[in-house]
């Protein structure tokens, strides 16, 4: 009876072994096919971020607990964002991190497109109105300020044997636009044009196009999906011409002026680069006339925390 | 004291057997589930961009402009390039390996074939993407020579720097190589030695034998492993991602082109709303075709089988 018992135990012990077994294997064929993934990794995310986010926030609270005693400085409220799509990145980054410091502070970023930023702060719906271009006279007009936070920097690259050292802005447009397929018109050597981007969707992509006023009317040779990708394509071709975010380019390429102006970061924060434009965060009114969980928000993206985050975004801080 | 073993009697021993069986038949079921839970995912993924864009529209389109203020989705030509590079693929690549495969089944001293066998094996164990770097540090470089001279002097030609059809085509043909030839050589070689020896015996030569004898015995494996080789080719992204160029264009030799599954590669890290979906709807068709395959190569077994 006794080695009945205890077999049957075994029994059940393999089977339960081996089923756990066949389980993983079934997450694991599931996720082969991309959206089966990535709806499975979503749910799962979302089940595991529920655990570890409670437990993350008694944690935090308890330490911020612990630290605003110390410190005597208490912030709670929220910040509220909506405006340009090409700033998700920044935003997100920069919420992700103050909420972080600051549990008791919830930040919020709606990503509507830089004129309907601007448009909800001015209308006083949100705290903060991301926008990817300078403030128009008229905005200003309505009392909303123009605070730059950081600075997006495009560099054009050529392959480096290419002995073009500057192009136009003219130039550039008709070279992405396909007028333009040959170096010797632009008094390099006789080497036709290889196009290089990025693909539909990429930021990059979104905002060379922007600057330049050719938005969908790019002629692509190659469209890569990565920054790394379009650099290693230009370097090892022969008379490329393509784009990157200016802190990713390296030496294996080399970077064109536009209109007789270097792409430095002296020069883009000067203002006279053409392939750069701020990334604002309006505001109704200055600053200092904010509320106090705004105001520590901005305090913050100028701290040394809040530009090692801007620059892990690829971007320029401002000084 | 006793000593326990679950094989110790009868009873216990087909109480074991019992609880195995049903162990074995979930772990079976488990690869049914996968498959209908994949057949699922895609339709309902795929299927809503369809009735939002439109049927005609996305099948029928040439302009891919996803992110543009005025989106289109047309896939046509991501379609006929996957449809085109693979066939194109299969002629360059099933003759090198169906001889190959003779090679090795009949001709090969057994010195050389104890080269070639290992060699063949090895290039189906070579990751995808290793393929696609030797493309772009060799294949592409070639190319590019090659574009310059084809087109010499041509106004409307864009060059790609050599990231173009053919060379996915030739990527391509390589990565099938293994798959065709392991394939064709077992089917070869289960050709029964009486057709050869009577073949022989009549006074045909040993090439004219292989020809119109052993080939013709072995047609139904050598084309399972060709619609594999169809398979593998039309499933494959990494390789053919780095060396295409990846822009939306008509199938031709020298275009930078997007096959279906590098349009799901390039585009899935920064798609949102539609695009994405849309994306799904690729995936869908890919799928779509690939379980085409896969019924042809069932039906090919079983008329086999059948025989």
């Amino acid at each position: 009876m006794k080695k009945k018992i205890l077999a049957t135990m075994m029994t059940v012990m393999l089977g339960a072994a081996m089923l756990t077994g066949c389980g993983q294997a079934a997450t694991e064929e599931t996720q082969s096919t991309p959206e089966a993934a990535t709806e499975t990794q979503a749910e799962e995310q979302a089940a595991a971020e529920t655990q570890t986010e409670e437990q993350a926030e008694e944690e935090q609270t308890e330490e911020q607990a612990e630290e605003e005693q110390t410190e005597g400085k208490e912030i709670a409220g929220t910040v509220t964002m909506a405006g340009s799509t090409s700033m998700e990145k920044l935003a997100n980054a920069a919420a992700e991190a103050f909420m972080e410091k600051y549990p008791s502070v919830t930040v919020t970023a709606e990503f509507t497109g830089s004129s309907a930023g601007i448009e909800s702060v001015t209308a006083g719906s949100v705290d903060i109105g991301n926008s990817s271009r300078n403030l128009k006279d008229d905005e200003k007009a309505n009392g909303i300020v123009e605070n730059i936070v950081a600075i997006d920097g495009i560099a054009v690259v050529l392959d480096p044997a290419n002995t073009v050292a500057d192009i136009s802005q003219e130039q550039l447009t008709d070279i992405y636009t396909g007028k333009l397929t040959n170096w010797s018109e632009l008094g390099g050597a006789d080497e036709p044009i290889v196009v290089v981007g990025r693909e539909a969707g990429s930021g990059t992509r979104g905002a060379f196009e922007e600057l330049l006023g050719i938005e969908d009317a790019c002629a692509y040779a190659n469209e890569l999906d990565s920054t790394g990708a379009v650099i290693a394509k230009v370097a090892s071709t022969p008379g490329a011409v393509g784009y990157a975010s200016l802190d990713a380019v390296d030496d294996t390429v080399v970077t064109v002026s536009i209109g007789g102006v270097a792409a430095t970061e002296e020069n883009i924060k000067a203002g006279g680069y053409l392939l750069s434009r701020p990334f604002v965060m309006a505001t109704k009114g200055e600053i200092s006339e904010q509320s106090e969980a705004v105001q520590e928000f901005f305090a913050y993206l100028t701290s040394d925390e809040g530009k090692e985050i801007i620059k892990g975004v690829g971007l320029i801080t401002v000084d | 004291m006793e000593t326990i073993s679950i094989i110790g009697n009868h009873k216990t021993k087909s109480l074991a057997e019992y609880a195995m069986q049903i162990v074995f038949t979930v772990c079976a079921l488990v690869a049914v589930l996968a498959v209908a839970a994949i057949t699922i995912y895609m339709i309902t993924g795929g299927v809503p961009a369809l009735f939002e864009v439109g049927l005609k529209e996305i099948l029928f389109g040439t302009l891919w402009a996803p992110a543009a203020k005025d989106a289109h989705f047309g896939i046509l030509y991501v379609i006929l390039t996957s449809i085109t590079g693979t066939m194109a693929a299969v002629l360059l690549g099933v003759p090198i390996a169906l001889l190959t495969a003779v090679f090795l089944a009949e001709v090969a001293p057994a010195g050389l074939a104890k080269v070639v066998r290992p060699a063949v094996e090895l290039l189906a164990g070579i990751p995808s993407v290793i393929y696609g770097l030797l493309g772009i540090l060799i294949l592409n470089p070639l190319m590019y020579k090659l574009e310059k001279i084809v087109f010499a002097g041509s106004d409307t030609h864009q060059y790609t720097g050599g990231s173009n059809l053919l060379s996915a085509v030739i990527v391509l043909a390589i990565m099938i190589l293994p798959t065709v030839i392991n394939i064709s050589e077992s089917a070869l070689r289960a050709v029964p030695d009486h057709l050869k020896s009577a073949s022989l015996a009549l006074g045909a030569s040993k090439i004219e034998t292989i020809f119109k004898v052993v080939i013709p015995a072995a047609k139904s494996g050598i084309i399972s492993g060709i619609v594999l080789g169809v398979g593998r080719a039309i499933g494959e992204a990494m390789a053919i991602t780095l060396v295409s160029g990846s822009s939306v264009n008509a199938p031709l030799p020298f275009n930078s082109v997007r096959f279906l599954t590098t349009a799901i590669v390039s585009e899935m890290g920064y798609a949102e709303g539609l695009h994405r979906k849309v994306l799904f709807t690729i995936g869908l068709v890919l799928f779509v075709f690939i379980m085409a395959i896969n019924l042809i190569l069932t039906r090919i077994l079983k008329e086999k089988e059948e025989k």
